[in-house]
């Protein structure tokens, strides 16, 4: 290499890796140039997002076509004053700055905003609205958890330094050694978590809530009929309860496999009233699994600008919150949205099939830093920086704290924030 | 300039009670009249705005010592509650942003409400210092006001852990630390060592039990803090919610501690929840002991409060002490919010309604009444409704004509339940507030005790933060009056004109302050903040970023 390639050397400490509700914050990067070279105590999943990440970009189309990011904001900013009722969907990947500037536009054209909670952990916000939750950050686990039970989640995948980090290999203040504290799996299949875990609770499919009920039934001191529920035998699960009561601070980590199966926030709404009801007796918290790194950020940006976590629509000038009515999968089943604005989200490949081919027909704008198959369908492209590498910002972890994210390579395209101002000022223009 | 003319004012401060005479305003500030020669020249080039306040009240800008009005624990509220939204609908206006009301309105619609009621600054009550960034976006989007945030400290590892160690050195230079990342201004003890405790899976009673695993007393806790909160010259004193705040009997707990700060200042918050006497024998448990209390304070020379005047109707009750919001939950049976913040503090939030037919209530309500009119000095004693845990701050109108109009007082306790009378004397208490004892504990007393010089008064050199109400004459109803300012003046800028709001959002400021300390305690912390926090000590201070407005006010 000759001196005058020699590209400059940047090592960055701390970094966040925002592709998980985990929000691991201590990664270490190396820059050579414009390249990610090395980064250290990253997952498999975070190196290869990192690695890359200047991979698959967006460039500013039209139906196809490549042109300039001011034709991109312009167009976009025709199809939505032309709509009647719009809907802006997604919000989970992008920043607060994003979310916060997404809710803007939301409110000044009149539309829908929602994210893509109400397809994921939404019903687990819509039990807390119902039961409350008694919950705790990270940190606590950590420092105090003796017991903990993963309930349809599966971090090793899709959380893989969660164990490590917070739960299950971690180490805290109360807690010296692993074998401090007992880890138990309740799932439908043996997952890795499971595998890694002290011990598996296999369940039948879809019979959480009779589970969730039965176990408060029992510590209730009541009997419930029958031998087996849900798979386990009577015996099995006052073992478990046993263990839940005796813990000094349990936690009970819940993921999709509670949310998006039969009974979704039902099932959610027993398993908080039961950790409630286990503070009668000992310590315990219930924490979700959230997937999206800022899918948190959402709900929370959503609550201080309008009152509700998602599911808003503004034909009024005002909020109005009904999951259902308003939910973004709801209104495009419905046919009742004509534009739809997707904010660093991938609908196509994630939501039902005659939901997508509604999508198709509708004018679609997206906004995203890296092709998907949303991007392939859309008439509008808008690229963007990418969260924590090249856009800086905040985010919030799965328990709700918050974190500024910094850049490791300079940007290329204006953010998200940026894109939708730029689309508001053009539409009130 | 701006120049409201013919003002009656009313400005303890200054000690102008009623007084006749004009304010004069140039940019930000009031300043002294000019000379009659720069004033003809401005009128000649059309430099000055006259308001003409003929008839009118003007007084300092509102400042609320203690109220919930920003990050996690209010954000956590609003999406407990889509019921609380439903009904009270704010649309967008202009450049107003849209939101809703009611108990844990949006912030926008905070920022509105406070203005349009003439307060111009407010303490968000108790902040999680973890997720203090949560409240500095919040204070983002809450315009109109000044802010500034009381830091949680009463339960913190590291105050813990050095006070266990004896290094009070450490312990003064953490609480700077804190102060200066987190943004903050003052330092807030919730139920201190008791929420550790709670986390512990125990409760405490009392102020000397050691029943932590880190064996340091409340006590112990308090007077450490209060001593570094004045070697440190932070503005505003420990500001305390009691321990066993709620519980019958708990008056001596709060006048141990009362006591054990008395060669301090210090400032204890809603106090109203901390006056029970206990009647063990008796079906209702507990009565007001507001006679005690209130002599007790008006004795102790360091020592002011603020009341947490139970409002009748929807409250959101949200607070640090984890295991209140247990008890509570208990008690209704109502949704429970609980989240523990590691290293620092717990939270809870429980939805409730105080009603004017419930003894205990009622009971509840006269304490507050009581201490408001047996508190013989005003500079003692400030107006909140711990909002929105006894009540919204909205009801702020309400609570000064019960203070002003005994009648109208006398007449709202004969609808309530008789047997309330047997357990508190406010039947007895004829004490009607003046307008200059309203000043002051809406607005005068609460600068003082805040350290914020330049706010509270209409002096030169002071913030032109000002509320022209209309005369009592002019509107025969005090509530009516104190609802509607006709005019409020933030900054210097006219943000309520004419009763309504200008359609435009005016950012307020974030009030922090900055005490000097050893910057090694970073690397002194490292170790433990490492093994034990959740994130890294280098990701955890709040960066220029989230301070784009702000106003550093010195230590003293």
């Amino acid at each position: 290499m000759t001196a005058q390639t020699k590209q400059e050397t940047k090592n960055y400490k701390n970094v966040i890796c925002t592709f998980c509700g985990a929000l691991c914050d201590n990664l270490q990067v190396t820059v050579e140039g414009n390249e990610i070279k090395k980064i250290r105590k990253a997952c498999a999943i975070s190196k290869s997002k990192f690695k890359n990440a200047l991979n698959h970009r967006t460039k500013p189309m039209i139906k196809g076509r490549e042109t300039s990011y001011n034709r991109v904001i312009d167009k976009a900013s025709q199809i939505l004053a032309q709509s009647k009722n719009p809907l802006v969907y997604g919000l989970s990947s992008t920043t607060v700055e994003g979310q916060k500037a997404a809710i803007k536009l939301t409110e000044a054209i009149g539309g829908n905003i929602d994210s893509t909670s109400s397809v994921c952990h939404g019903p687990g916000t819509l039990s807390k609205q119902l039961s409350g939750m008694v919950s705790s950050t990270l940190g606590e686990v950590k420092n105090r958890s003796d017991l903990l039970i993963f309930w349809g989640a599966n971090p090793v995948e899709a959380h893989p330094n969660h164990s490590r980090r917070y739960s299950m290999l971690a180490e805290g203040l109360y807690i010296d050694q692993r074998s401090d504290r007992e880890s138990i799996v309740i799932d439908v299949r043996k997952t890795p978590t499971a595998k890694l875990a002290d011990s598996f609770y296999q369940v039948r499919p879809n019979q959480d809530f009779e589970i969730l009920m039965s176990l408060r039934q029992m510590l209730k001191g009541k009997d419930i009929p029958g031998k087996r529920i849900g798979g386990l035998s009577k015996l099995a699960l006052k073992k478990l309860l046993t263990k839940m009561k005796e813990a000094r601070f349990g936690t009970l980590f819940f993921g999709m496999g509670l949310t998006m199966t039969r009974g979704k926030y039902m099932n959610t709404w027993a398993a908080m009233n039961l950790v409630k009801e286990l503070n009668d007796v000992t310590r315990f918290v219930i924490i979700p699994m959230r997937g999206h790194g800022n899918v948190a950020g959402s709900e929370i940006t959503m609550a201080w600008n309008t009152g509700y976590p998602f599911s808003v629509n503004f034909n009024r000038g005002y909020p109005r919150y009904n999951p259902g009515e308003y939910s973004a999968v709801d209104m495009l089943a419905r046919k009742e949205v004509d534009a739809a604005f997707i904010i660093a989200s991938d609908p196509v490949a994630n939501l039902p099939a005659g939901v997508v081919d509604y999508l198709k027909k509708i004018p679609l704008i997206v906004l995203d830093p890296h092709k998907n198959l949303t991007t392939e369908i859309a008439d509008v492209v808008i690229p963007t920086g990418i969260k924590g590498i090249t856009m800086p910002g905040t985010v919030y972890r799965m328990d709700h704290v918050p974190l500024e994210l910094r850049t490791v390579l300079p940007q290329q395209w204006p953010g998200d924030e940026q894109a939708i101002e730029k689309i508001g000022e053009r539409i009130q223009s | 300039m701006i120049k409201i003319e013919n003002a009656i004012i009313y400005d303890p401060i200054n000690e102008k009670n009623g007084t006749n005479d004009n304010i004069w305003i140039k940019d930000n500030k009031i300043v002294s009249p000019p000379s009659q020669g720069k004033v003809a020249e401005m009128k000649k080039k059309g430099q000055l705005t006259t308001i003409d306040a003929s008839g009118k009240m003007v007084m300092p800008g509102g400042i609320d010592i203690h109220s919930h009005i920003a990050g996690p624990k209010v954000n956590s509220g609003r999406v407990l509650r889509p019921e609380d939204h439903r009904g009270d609908t704010i649309p967008r206006r202009n450049q107003l942003r849209s939101g809703v009301g009611k108990t844990v309105p949006s912030s926008f619609v905070i920022g509105y409400r406070y203005a349009d009621m003439g307060y111009t600054t407010v303490m968000e009550a108790a902040g999680p210092p973890l997720k203090s960034r949560h409240i500095h976006e919040e204070f983002a989007d809450l315009p109109f006001i000044d802010k500034g945030i009381l830091v949680l400290s009463g339960n913190n590892y590291f105050v813990m852990k050095y006070i266990k160690e004896n290094d009070y050195q450490s312990l003064k230079d953490y609480l700077a630390w804190l102060i200066d990342v987190t943004g903050g201004y003052g330092l807030k003890l919730v139920n201190p060592g008791g929420v550790e405790a709670w986390k512990e899976g125990n409760e405490l009673i009392g102020i000397d039990t050691r029943g932590t695993s880190f064996g340091i007393s409340p006590a112990e806790i308090m007077e450490n803090l209060a001593r570094a909160s004045e070697e440190l010259g932070l503005p505003h004193p420990v500001h305390i919610h009691t321990n066993n705040l709620g519980h019958p009997g708990n008056y001596q707990t709060t006048k141990n501690i009362i006591n054990l700060l008395k060669d301090y200042r210090a400032h204890i918050t809603h106090i109203q929840f901390s006056s029970y006497g206990s009647n063990q024998d008796d079906p209702i448990k507990f009565r007001s002991e507001s006679g005690e209390i209130a002599s007790l304070i008006d004795n102790t020379e360091g020592i002011t409060v603020d009341i947490g005047q139970i409002v009748f109707g929807d409250v959101t009750t949200m607070t640090a002490d984890g295991i209140l919001e247990y008890n509570l939950h208990k008690l209704s049976g109502n949704k429970w919010v609980n989240t523990d913040v590691e290293m620092e503090t717990g939270s809870g939030i429980v939805p409730m309604n105080y009603s004017s037919n419930n003894t205990v209530n009622t009971i509840q309500w006269a304490t507050g009444m009581e201490l408001f009119l047996k508190i013989k000095n005003p500079w003692k004693v400030f107006l909140t409704t711990d909002h929105p845990n006894a009540g919204p701050f909205t009801a702020y109108p309400h609570i000064i004509k019960l203070l002003m109009d005994n009648d109208f007082r006398q007449q709202l306790i004969e609808e309530m339940p008789d047997k309330m009378k047997d357990y508190t004397d406010i039947a007895n208490l004829n004490r009607e507030y003046s307008l200059f004892e309203i000043a002051t504990i809406t607005r005068a007393g609460q600068a003082r005790a805040l350290g914020l010089d330049k706010k509270g008064h209409l002096g030169p050199g002071a913030d032109a933060d000002i509320t022209i109400y209309p005369g009592l004459e002019q509107v025969d109803d005090i509530e009516k009056v104190f609802a509607n300012p006709e005019y409020v003046i933030k900054d210097g800028e006219i943000v309520v004109r004419n009763s309504e709001i200008i359609e435009r959002l005016v950012p307020g400021k974030t009030l922090m302050t900055k005490p000097d300390y050893d910057k090694d305690i970073v690397n002194k912390m490292r170790g433990d903040f490492q093994k034990y926090y959740s994130i890294s000590i280098d990701n955890y201070p709040v960066t220029d970023k989230y301070l784009k407005n702000f106003e550093v006010i010195p230590c003293r």
